[in-house]
């Protein structure tokens, strides 16, 4: 089977619901199945990736340990709503992991390049 | 056109089930295919037999059943989704000690791969959310 370009898009913030994980899993999963994944950060779910996050006082796992795997799993295009980012005071330099802002004409190419998206 | 749908919202809580459930039909009435339809998330809870709702309410664990039925579907319930939230078929039963099952008849458990192979297979994916 042809290699196909995955946009994994995660809309939600980390802990307030599963959301964040399963978008995670999906992303990994996709990869390894071989096929070209990105993921895409909008609204509420730029807080996935701040650093510093310490959800074991709420009994849940930090999502940063897999964050920064993603790269072992040749996930290394993420991508960041530039506008999601100062909506809420946020620099990228508070982020887990590099990533690329993009303006919303960008993210609406973005969008448009990819043969599958997936909506968390 | 070959769709898969992707169902992340619990039925009789989020509309999302039942537009999901619209859309399978409407898809299927405009003579498309449908190559699989994903339960993830509190979407697993469209596979539970034991869901009851009021009797004047749609039934959309039924109406997938009964689409499943007419259309041959493939229904797959996230199997780690589904572990957790209490809905499992007799084998999982039995692996995990439980005394009771209740994934109902029409769909299938297994992994996230599922999804992956859906997306590979379809021309179009369609997710309604939670």
């Amino acid at each position: 089977m042809s290699e196909l370009s995955f946009l994994i898009i995660n809309r939600r913030a980390p802990y307030a619901s599963n959301q964040a994980r399963e978008g995670l899993d999906a992303a990994l999963t996709a990869a390894v199945f071989e096929q070209s994944v990105s993921m895409l950060f909008l609204s509420d779910g730029v807080y996935q990736l701040l650093k510093e996050q310490q959800p074991a006082a709420i009994g849940q796992k930090t999502l940063s340990a897999n964050l920064q795997v993603l790269p072992m799993y040749d996930i290394d295009k993420l991508y960041v709503c530039a506008q999601a980012m100062a909506e809420r005071n946020l620099s990228a330099d508070q982020l887990v992991v590099p990533v690329e802002l993009l303006d919303k004409h960008a993210i609406n190419a973005l969008i448009k390049q990819q043969d599958r998206v997936l909506t968390f | 056109m070959i769709f898969s749908i992707v169902v992340q919202g619990a039925p009789h809580t989020q509309q999302s089930a039942e537009s999901a459930l619209r859309f399978a039909r409407a898809v299927l009435a405009q003579g498309h295919q449908i190559y699989r339809v994903f339960f993830s998330g509190d979407g697993i809870h469209n596979g539970s037999a034991l869901a009851t709702p009021q009797q004047d309410e749609g039934h959309v664990v039924a109406g997938w059943q009964t689409l499943a039925r007419d259309h041959q579907l493939d229904l797959v319930v996230c199997i780690a989704a589904a572990l957790r939230r209490g809905v499992m078929d007799a084998g999982e039963a039995k692996r995990h000690d439980k005394s009771q099952h209740n994934l109902a008849e029409g769909f299938t458990l297994s992994g996230l791969g599922q999804l992956t192979d859906a997306a590979l297979n379809s021309d179009r994916v369609i997710t309604f959310g939670s």
